[in-house]
């Protein structure tokens, strides 16, 4: 094993490169989120007095409250209709349509989002569904539960059937097996599709623009209409509470995962 | 494929084939709201596609009425056309889009397939222990909002920002150059954003990759950059295919990062779209225009779903 590892000459200057170029544009945008000047581009030294109007930029709070909202609904559904449908694809064996079925799951992952977007529109127009709040959430359920599939198939195809079988060997019916022992044991996946779902939804904007109406606009909508007009002092501060928030839920979770496998090892042993 | 051997492979894997008795009405559910919500869609594109464009509410004619009788459907159907496509078809404006958007896509994925895979390369060959970390550490930006991450960039490639601040202080340039609104910084922003979506599927292959068969190769004489050649990268390509498609298909019809970092005269057809949609209002056009993306992008997204399938599976 030790020929093929540890070819540190490639590995090291590789990774340290290719992690730069995923954080520094973070670190700079947290950095000058402190920035006393409201010129962007000189340092005025450091200052919480960007966060300090947020607080008092109201359409801003309500749109984060709006998106909050929306990604709560969104994430939960997905969730749900993900894992369902993950079930299905690693569970039901070979049945008719199942590449189709599968098909049908993959391709939103990848469909340029403005074609999705108008499609779901014009339904709801045809339909004539009144556009707002759960229109926005319907359409992030839709994207969002192809993501949900793919990280709890994954965990679904990894671990040990042999749990599952002996249960069934046993005598335990099916709908048992799959509630006391293949949720509790894809649990984590579960978990952390939907805080995945969450994320993606509350980071929308282009299937958000499409599927709203007049009365809700989220928080990526609002951002979106303000940076187009170019970078702004309050812009980098909410970006900074945002990316706080994400890292704060990513620490959540690891800390539970964890929690969650000491818990199954103590009582195991 | 997966249908003709079927017979050897219960044979060889006997035990994919248990299941849970009563699974396969969870397809129902999922499949039902996919069917509503991402498929039926599609049609009513392609139907408002051939409508005609007036102003009123909705803005395209004609508007199926069942309950108006099969005289008036007659009449609808009569007064379909194909106007919105001779318009895309005989402007240049709109080709020009098109075969800018597949120019974009096709070299940002390779640029994408050129860092990603030395960094999914990389991950894979790190000590055991690294491998979750870094793999995490990849991940991360991910979990942080796109736009904001787009953002950050605006923040750098503004004229007096930091990218241009550390030229000037380098002595690489005496003037600042304009870098915003320009291609060089759509494909900064393209490469930033897909850069997991290109790492993630490599690295989950070669991951995967049975370590004894470079140790066979090395034994049997093979020098490394041959092993490499002969084993880990036929063994890594349906994640290198994955990756490609993964990226290469939604930035054919990407919005916001071109239109926040690019400039509006070279626009790529989601831009487009979007102005004849919400701002010319012209809705058969906008559906016309999506029609011909989505038949652009039918056979890269049905190659995307087997390798998907292969990734996600494993092989078979």
């Amino acid at each position: 094993m030790s020929n093929v590892r540890g070819s540190s000459w490639f590995t090291l200057p590789v990774l340290a490169a290719g992690l730069a170029f995923l954080y520094l544009p973070i670190l700079v945008l947290v950095v000058s989120s402190f920035n006393d000047s409201r010129l962007v581009t000189v340092w005025g030294g450091w200052s919480l007095r960007w966060y300090v109007s947020l607080l008092d930029n109201a359409p801003l709070l309500d749109a984060a409250w709006v998106s909050i909202r929306i990604a709560a609904v969104s994430a939960t559904a997905a969730t749900v209709l993900g894992t369902l449908a993950a079930l299905a694809l690693s569970r039901a064996g070979r049945f008719r349509g199942r590449t189709a079925f599968a098909g049908m799951v993959y391709a939103p992952l990848v469909m340029p989002e403005v074609i999705t977007g108008l499609s779901l529109l014009l339904l709801f127009v045809a339909i004539g569904a009144e556009r707002g709040f759960w229109t926005i959430a319907i359409a992030h359920t839709t994207l969002t539960l192809c993501f949900v599939t793919v990280v709890v198939q994954s965990r679904l195809l990894t671990f040990d059937r042999s749990l599952e079988e002996a249960a069934m060997d046993l005598g335990c019916p099916p709908l048992r097996t799959l509630l006391t022992i293949t949720l509790p044991l894809i649990f984590p996946a579960i978990a952390a599709g939907w805080m995945l779902a969450f994320t993606l939804s509350l980071d929308d904007v282009v299937l958000a623009t499409f599927a709203s109406g007049p009365g809700a606009t989220t928080l990526p909508m609002r951002i979106y209409s303000e940076v187009r007009l170019g970078v702004k002092p309050e812009i980098n501060a909410i970006s900074t509470v945002m990316i706080a928030i994400a890292a704060l839920a990513i620490a959540a979770a690891s800390l539970f995962g964890k929690l969650h496998r000491i818990g199954r090892q103590t009582r195991r042993g | 494929m997966s249908d003709i051997p079927q017979t050897g492979q219960d044979r060889r894997r006997p035990r994919r084939e248990r299941r849970l008795p009563g699974s396969r009405l969870l397809v129902v559910i999922p499949a039902l709201w996919l069917i509503v919500f991402f498929l039926v869609p599609f049609f009513i594109v392609g139907k408002i596609s051939l409508s005609q464009t007036v102003i009123a509410q909705p803005p395209y004619l004609p508007v199926f009425d069942l309950a108006a009788g099969f005289e008036q459907l007659k009449q609808d159907l009569a007064s379909l056309s194909l106007d919105a496509y001779g318009l895309i078809a005989s402007d240049a404006l709109y080709l020009f889009s098109y075969f800018k958007s597949v120019q974009v896509a096709l070299i940002a994925t390779a640029i994408l397939l050129c860092i990603g895979f030395p960094i999914a390369y990389a991950i894979a060959r790190a000590p055991r222990r690294w491998q979750p970390v870094l793999f995490m550490l990849v991940v991360l930006p991910f979990w942080t909002s796109f736009l904001i991450r787009i953002y950050a960039w605006m923040n750098i490639l503004q004229r007096d920002g930091l990218f241009n601040q550390m030229l000037l202080a380098l002595g690489i340039v005496d003037t600042p150059p304009a870098w915003l609104a320009s291609d060089t910084a759509v494909m900064i922003g393209l490469v930033y954003s897909y850069l997991p979506f290109m790492v993630l599927p490599i690295y989950a292959t070669l991951e995967r990759m049975d370590e004894t068969l470079l140790e066979a190769a090395a034994d049997l004489g093979a020098p490394r950059w041959k092993a490499f050649w002969l084993v880990t990268l036929p063994l890594a390509r349906p994640g290198i295919v994955a990756g490609m498609l993964l990226c290469f298909i939604p930035i054919l019809g990407e919005f916001v990062i071109p239109d926040l970092l690019g400039s509006s005269e070279t626009a790529m057809i989601g831009q487009v779209l979007w102005t004849e949609f919400f701002s010319n209002k012209d809705w058969p056009v906008a559906s016309a225009l999506a029609v011909v993306l989505l038949a652009l992008l039918l056979w890269p997204i049905l190659l995307y779903q087997r390798a998907q399938i292969r990734v996600t599976e494993g092989p078979r």
